[in-house]
């Protein structure tokens, strides 16, 4: 700090302080409703500390029941369906952009140009802009309600490719030289060299592409339709069709909570990489 | 593209090897759907999809003088501008304070990335809770204002309610780079402006505010292009395009006509009309964003 104004000390933290409250507020909420009987929570205005129902809650939510109006699945089911999924996207397109870029990079080919362009168009073909088109696809190959269809469409990435390749492009071309004089094939070289060096990048990418699969919401809605392969974002949604008053929503706010538990522990504890593979995939 | 590798390998089907799985994925799930859109967006087809004739622009045209979908358009508008302004000036605010903080600033910072993790359906959930006319309590809390909330017919109120979600979501981010954008500023420039005599409002409108321009302009690309895309999940769960229409921007409106509507040449058309957003948003980004950013 360049100056000493004490007043502009306090008043920093107290308006760091109102933003966190504020920010967090949400958070807090969802998890005071978890911890209370329905009941107790439609009566106005509801508590706002905690109850003595979290066990019972969480149980419920978990392992499912068969009270209340909406989707009683059990959210473990969920959980683990979220899980893999976000886990085969993540790694999915960590693996097949670092062999794109691979390529891209170190190797001459025909057409190569026109191959990164295809990529790079990719780019501006969100899944909701091509919505109804990507669905008949899958219907099409019959991957409606399976992993593969949860996740392969999802696994192409311009980003990471890009990303990648920008990293390859910074690798001093002595290391290729030197591996080519020692006789190494080019997959030698990718394993030896290249992927070790790339760790930080990789586990940069890891970050926000878990996130990326774990929230994944438009896609899964078009590719699953029966309730047990619904991730559990798709999950929470289903449960609360029943209306203010049948809703229990005790356990959809400890559903809310059980779905952001994973992303926010990956953001959390790997937060360094978190802020860099944000900077990196979006510049 | 950017200059070749001096030293490259020597393969006739090793590279495309490596780019197979790449590419098997684009070609099946990007390029064929995105003509087949462009395709049905010139067609039209019967309720039970047994008989399909050309019709030209017909499809567009009917969008265009659809007064429902201009509105769509200005819903669209009027929700990107209130997400990123709001969401823009509330994390600028956060950053330039969290810039004077010395202790305690990873926990702040901590606190405040968590909205990232949050999917947008579910935080479109969370909101719906606090807002239910019902049983929400900030909506109670507001009733004793003497403000009567009810976003399931105010769509004033609805709007609200979505927007205030999607800020709250993307805060996080615009707020990492931010922080990341301050930090990138030299600190000899402030020190000098303090010799001067430039008090610390002086110093963030002379110094910071110019110079964290190149950042605030990337985040405002980035803003609009998540407003028009990813909050999706926040409006299905939060509102579902209601009351009537009010919510329902354009990337609802395709998934809606499209599978609630059956309405197949319309949302092909609508696709169509999308692709082109996307693509000047890219070329915006692009051709604006990425040479004048620093970090």
């Amino acid at each position: 700090m360049v100056d000493r104004r004490p007043a502009l000390t306090v008043l920093s933290h107290l308006v760091m302080v109102l933003g966190v409250l504020i920010v967090a507020f949400p958070l807090y909420l969802a998890f005071i409703a978890s911890t209370h009987r329905p009941e107790e929570i439609v009566q106005l205005p509801m508590p706002l500390i905690p109850g003595d129902y979290f066990w019972e809650t969480y149980k419920a939510a978990l392992f499912g029941r068969d009270t209340g109006a909406g989707s009683h699945a059990p959210v473990a089911r969920m959980m683990w369906i979220s899980l893999v999924s976000a886990l085969v996207i993540a790694l999915g397109k960590i693996t097949i952009s670092l062999l794109s870029a691979f390529a891209i990079v170190y190797f001459r080919f025909p057409f190569k140009k026109l191959v990164f362009w295809m990529i790079f168009i990719t780019l501006m073909l969100p899944v909701e802009v091509r919505i109804l088109p990507t669905y008949q696809v899958l219907s099409d190959l019959n991957m409606l309600n399976s992993y593969a269809g949860l996740t392969v469409p999802l696994i192409a990435s311009a980003t990471a490719t890009f990303l990648f390749r920008q990293f390859f492009m910074s690798v001093p071309d002595e290391l290729v030289e030197a591996a080519r004089m020692d006789g190494a094939s080019p997959m030698r070289f990718f394993f030896d060299v290249l992927l070790p060096l790339s760790g930080t990048a990789m586990a940069a990418l890891f970050v926000i592409q878990f996130i990326y699969g774990w929230n994944q919401y438009l896609w899964p809605l078009l590719a699953t339709t029966t309730e047990d392969m619904y991730p559990v974002v798709i999950g929470i949604k289903r449960m609360i069709g029943g209306g203010d008053a049948q809703n229990e929503w005790n356990i959809v706010m400890a559903t809310a909570l059980l779905a952001m538990l994973p992303p926010a522990i990956v953001v959390v504890a790997m937060q360094k990489w978190f802020v860099r593979g944000l900077v990196d995939t979006e510049k | 593209m950017a200059s070749e590798k001096r030293v490259q390998f020597k393969s006739s089907w090793l590279p495309w090897a490596l780019i197979a799985p790449q590419m098997a994925v684009i070609l099946v799930f990007f390029f064929w759907p995105a003509g087949q859109a462009l395709l049905q967006s010139l067609q039209q087809q019967d309720a039970f999809g047994t008989s399909t004739e050309w019709v030209g622009l017909e499809n567009f045209q009917r969008l265009f003088t659809d007064p429902g979908y201009l509105d769509t358009f200005k819903t669209t508008a009027m929700f990107s501008i209130l997400v990123a302004a709001l969401g823009i000036t509330l994390s600028l605010l956060l950053a330039v304070f969290a810039d004077r903080v010395v202790k305690g600033v990873t926990a702040y910072r901590t606190l405040l990335i968590l909205p990232y993790a949050v999917a947008p359906a579910v935080a479109g959930v969370l909101w719906v809770f606090m807002f239910s006319p019902a049983l929400g309590v900030v909506a109670y809390w507001l009733g004793k204002l003497g403000v009567d909330w009810n976003h399931l017919l105010n769509g004033g109120q609805a709007m609200t309610l979505v927007v205030l979600a999607a800020v709250w979501k993307q805060i996080s981010y615009n707020f990492l780079f931010f922080v990341a954008g301050l930090q990138s500023i030299p600190k000899s420039l402030i020190e000098a402006a303090s010799i001067d005599g430039a008090g610390p409002w002086r110093r963030f409108w002379s110094i910071q505010l110019p110079l964290l321009s190149p950042t605030t302009f990337f985040l405002l690309v980035m803003n609009v292009v998540y407003a028009f895309f990813d909050t999706f999940g926040i409006i299905d769960a939060a509102t579902q395009g209601g009351p009537g229409k009010d919510t329902s921007i354009l990337v609802y409106r395709v998934y809606y006509d499209g599978f609630k509507a059956m309405d197949l040449g319309g949302s092909a058309a609508q696709s169509v009309v999308l692709m082109f957003i996307v693509v000047v948003l890219t070329v915006f980004q692009f051709r604006y964003v990425e040479k004048k950013v620093n970090y």
